[in-house]
């Protein structure tokens, strides 16, 4: 019966991460084609509330805590602890599923070598027709694969909003375990942790996106991308240009060194639309750019271009949508 | 201090003309190769370190023998030398194959850190860093946007970016490092360094030098396939508005509105 595994990441306050509940409904998506089963693991120092509202989405949880873990970075203990999981449910040839966030990629990295299976990473669809067949964008979306494992198993990390999560009509239960003791890859001490301010949700996540480039031409002008994605109810996004000049943290930065997005709307100013850039929000489902030159790339591949300064066009969309709400 | 930098040639993406073979293998007769570009940052980082604390960069490459004429740019850059990991049998690596087939390697290298860039452009999973420090038994300091090491003390500080910041870890060394851009912009190489990059020394490593059969790594054995690929659905239509800012506002607002975005 094949098997799937869902790795629920905690949340810094103990709950469970968004995508993990996305994770799951496609696990359980996955298990009802395929005639399988599927079960969450959870690894964390205290992963009660984690498993728990986990367990809202599959049928079963594995709680396996491990105080150990507590002062030390997550991703090697809890892929160790992982591991042990599927040693002990005698699980070779399973798909273990996990969320496309900087400690999903990192879990799946250590997982893949503590199990010695094969990783398809950042998965924009997953079905199973006969064989799991996990759906990738390649070179920067590109080209779109299917791609499947050799084996019957595999490791399978999934990118946000791919899939809305849904809960099952009846809560699933959660089984505690005790980590086991012999942890053999060295772990990383944690000596400090810093909130920086003004951190913003995640972008890949966020349904709405509102990005500045080089156009907006200095920190102020991120005042009215910060203001339009507020009234919008999104995130604010940038290219790389921002970024490097300062303007604004790389954790916004979308794109090829940057994140890959796929938010609902991507609201784009002062953004010529390099390659460099197009790669990380070309599958935005509507693209609306706002920029002076009509010739820019952007113009190949938005929905909508207005052309003008984008601070005229931006203050007066900033009315318009306080008259619309009124 | 002796840092070894993975790089790997990937497909040029500003060129965008990548493409696959009939055997769904990147083809790479259609598209010039580059430094993947998280790997310059990566390189960066370790030249700024040796600059700081003394020492050498080792540049470390799984690819087709091609592979050194991209490598001799990151010499030029100002990597010491680089060793390059190459095998017919190699040719359709999965993920599995490529971190046993460079922990190998690096088990050849006497190194106080390995330095691997986020992603790469090509294929974009940035898991084989975690992978292979776990083969190797190495502490793992991921998305660093800060490294410190402390030569005396043989040890290593590291900012990981957080969701909300960032946290500080710490680690004996050796130890495997994930770079990120934040480390800084990587140099361009100098007339000279160009100039003396022809001569470095570029290793050419085998999988039989490496202790290591064909039949279990490499295209042989990969343990996952490409069943079917193709080019992404065509976008609709730009529409363009030039007019006021007002009309271009209520152009954007009907948009929205009839998407149900507002």
């Amino acid at each position: 019966m094949p098997q799937f595994w869902v790795v629920g990441e905690p949340n810094a306050d103990g709950s469970i991460s968004k995508l993990s509940t996305e994770v799951a409904t496609l696990a359980s998506t996955l298990a009802a084609a395929a005639g399988g089963e599927a079960t969450g693991i959870v690894v964390a120092a205290t992963p009660e509330r984690a498993a728990g509202e986990l367990a809202a989405f599959l049928p079963r949880v594995i709680a396996v805590a491990d105080p150990a873990l507590a002062g030390h970075a997550w991703s090697v203990p809890a892929a160790e602890g992982v591991a042990a999981v599927l040693a002990a449910e005698g699980d070779t040839d399973g798909t273990v599923l996990l969320g496309a966030g900087p400690d999903g990629r990192d879990l799946a990295g250590t997982l893949a070598a503590l199990t010695g299976r094969g990783v398809l990473a950042n998965a924009t669809a997953v079905a199973w027709d006969g064989r799991l067949v996990v759906e990738m964008g390649a070179f920067g979306g590109k080209l779109i694969t299917s791609s499947g494992f050799t084996g019957t198993g595999g490791i399978v990390t999934v990118r946000p909003n791919m899939v809305t999560a849904e809960p099952l009509p009846v809560a699933g239960t959660v089984e505690p375990r005790a980590a086991a003791a012999d942890a053999a890859l060295p772990r990383v001490a944690v000596v400090e942790q810093v909130e920086e301010a003004g951190a913003a949700a995640p972008i890949e996540e966020a349904r709405i996106i509102v990005s500045g480039g080089r156009g907006i031409g200095g920190p102020d002008g991120f005042e009215l991308v910060r203001e339009l994605a507020g009234q919008l109810g999104g995130a604010v996004g940038a290219t790389r240009a921002a970024v490097d000049s300062g303007w604004i943290p790389y954790s916004q930065q979308i794109g090829q060194t940057g994140k890959i997005v796929k938010p609902n709307l991507y609201l784009a100013l002062g953004i010529s639309g390099a390659i460099q850039h197009k790669v990380g929000m070309q599958t935005a489902e509507t693209i609306v750019a706002i920029n002076r030159d009509p010739d820019a790339p952007i113009a190949e591949f938005a929905d909508l271009l207005v052309v003008g300064d984008l601070f005229e066009v931006g203050r007066a969309l900033m009315v318009a949508l306080r008259e619309r709400s009124g | 201090m002796h840092i070894v930098v993975l790089t790997k040639p990937v497909p040029d993406p500003a060129a965008a003309a990548e493409r696959l073979g009939p055997d769904m293998r990147l083809d790479r007769a259609a598209s010039p190769a580059v430094v993947n570009g998280n790997d310059e940052y990566a390189l960066e980082a370790a030249l700024k370190l040796v600059e700081a604390h003394g020492g050498e960069v080792t540049l470390l490459t799984m690819a087709p023998p091609s592979g050194a004429d991209t490598m001799r740019k990151a010499l030029a850059m100002g990597a010491t030398r680089g060793v390059l990991v190459t095998d017919p049998a190699l040719a359709g690596s999965c993920v599995r194959s490529t971190d046993e087939v460079l922990a190998a390697a690096l088990r050849e290298l006497t190194f106080d850190l390995v330095f691997s860039g986020f992603d790469t452009s090509d294929g974009t999973a940035g898991v084989v860093g975690a992978a292979i420090a776990a083969r190797l038994g190495l502490p793992y300091l991921s998305n660093a946007a800060r490294i410190e090491p402390d030569p005396a003390a043989g040890r290593v500080r590291v900012r990981r970016i957080t969701p909300t910041g960032y946290d500080v870890l710490e680690a004996p060394m050796p130890a495997l490092v994930v770079c990120t851009q934040v480390l800084g912009e990587p140099r361009y190489p100098s007339l000279k360094g160009i100039m003396s990059a022809r001569s470095k020394e570029i290793a050419s490593r085998s999988l039989a030098d490496l202790g290591l059969d064909g039949g279990t790594v490499g295209g042989a054995a990969a343990t996952t396939e490409v069943l079917d690929s193709r080019k992404p659905p065509p976008r609709g239509a730009t529409t363009v508005v030039r007019g006021t800012a007002e009309e271009g506002a209520a152009a954007i607002v009907t948009l929205l509105a009839s998407r149900r975005l507002i």
